[in-house]
């Protein structure tokens, strides 16, 4: 692969940095060279993540601004946790049009197309032994927090729209850690930051184990955040009971920190999976601001979630006001 | 042993006394010679009532908590996004 010639001037664009991603993962699937029958296969190709696979090998380019130092961290965290986390092909990030890329071994995701099948049981069982592991010193804060501001601010320059003003309200009843303005209660608990069943792989290695992926909003935070996407769903009516008890009773089963192991989990989650609902819900006004499309009844589920919340004031828990 | 369909190792389950060989690869599973007919009637077993065990709370609670924010079919039946899954929520399932 020659070198591919910077047309745009903009540096660390996605679309320039696909083919030159794509000849990263051949070459570190194919250490010999030679040829091959495998496709380069893009399974993402946004400004946030670009992820090519080639043959047994993945290789990531992270989003421009990416900390070298911190994605560093984050990775160290998931080469020392590899029962957890999916642990990377090699241990430190390389410079590539100015991101930062890391290699992975390919592992078999949850099949979109049926999410009946979703292992709820191991995702609870991974959380609660990440949470339960040493936080490496020095990690990051996890981004969640960061996340969800980024949503709203999103929603913000999205334009008007009659569902905006709800998440707006929603998004005012949480305390200012959870808007990412103050630092999380809990600076030392190991943390995903961004789960969902995109999240989760089978290991190669034969065994075929279920392992977490994706290290970017790793860091030490509030365990009760990696909880709060299926709980936000519960809430909103969109998750079954069955498979929302599946995931809580592993996690608790696993001695998952976040909540405590029997009684109303509710105190610990309601501010995350309030978080959660109010990112959920920007996003998806954001996009229907963008496409010119009304949201969806799913979508209209979570904006109105958001409208009851702010008649509801968080659930307090000790120390969530920090 | 290995898989007939994609040759990737298979392993050695034991569910109730019956050995399941399942693909590490495919998922797909091997039975031997009388053993879907042992699960067979392990299954007809398990569909008749049985009695409760003494001392077993007598069922599950109807929903597992909510919050007073959440939607307001909790409690009763599965509400109106029940079984059926609807493809906005299958696709909110897999993203950040």
């Amino acid at each position: 692969m020659t070198g591919v010639t910077d047309v745009t001037g903009v540096i660390g664009a996605t679309a320039e940095v696909m083919p030159a991603l794509a000849a990263r993962a051949r070459r570190t699937a194919h250490p010999a060279g030679g040829t091959c029958a495998h496709p380069d296969t893009v399974l993402a190709e946004r400004d946030d993540g670009a992820v090519v696979r080639h043959g047994d090998t993945v290789a990531k380019a992270h989003a421009p601004g990416t900390d070298p130092a911190d994605l560093a961290r984050r990775l160290a965290a998931a080469v020392a946790l590899p029962a957890v986390l999916l642990a990377p092909l090699r241990p430190a990030p390389v410079a590539l049009h100015g991101r930062q890329v890391t290699f992975w071994p390919y592992g078999t995701p949850v099949d979109p197309d049926a999410p009946d099948d979703a292992p709820w049981e191991a995702a609870g069982a991974l959380l609660a032994r990440l949470h339960r592991a040493p936080a490496p010193a020095g990690l990051p804060p996890m981004r969640g927090p960061a996340k969800a501001a980024r949503a709203i601010a999103r929603l913000r320059a999205a334009g008007p729209h009659p569902a905006a003003a709800p998440v707006l309200r929603a998004w005012a009843t949480l305390p200012a850690w959870a808007r990412d303005e103050r630092p999380q209660p809990d600076t030392a608990t190991l943390c995903h930051g961004d789960v969902h069943l995109g999240q989760l792989v089978r290991h190669p290695d034969g065994t075929a184990a279920w392992r977490l992926i994706d290290v970017d909003d790793l860091g030490v935070g509030v365990p009760g955040w990696d909880l709060a996407r299926p709980a936000a769903w519960y809430a909103c009516g969109l998750l079954p009971p069955g498979d929302w008890t599946r995931f809580l009773t592993a996690y608790r089963e696993e001695g998952g920190p976040a909540v405590p192991p029997a009684g109303d989990p509710w105190p610990a989650l309601d501010v995350p999976a309030r978080a959660l609902t109010v990112q959920t819900a920007a996003l998806a006004v954001a996009k229907s601001v963008a496409a010119g499309r009304p949201l969806d009844e799913v979508q209209q589920a979570v904006v109105d979630a958001c409208d009851r919340m702010a008649a509801t004031p968080p659930e307090l828990v000790q120390d969530s006001t920090k | 042993m290995h898989c007939p369909k994609c040759h990737a190792p298979m392993h050695t389950f034991n569910r109730n006394g019956v050995q399941i060989e399942q693909c590490s690869g495919c998922r797909g599973i091997f039975l031997d010679y009388g053993e879907l007919e042992a699960l067979t009637r392990m299954e007809s077993q398990w569909a008749q009532p049985a009695p409760p065990p003494p001392g077993a709370p007598q069922a599950y609670p109807a929903a597992p908590a909510a919050p007073a924010w959440g939607a307001p079919h909790h409690g009763g039946h599965y509400g109106h996004h029940g079984h059926k899954r609807h493809k906005s929520f299958g696709h909110m399932l897999f993203s950040s």
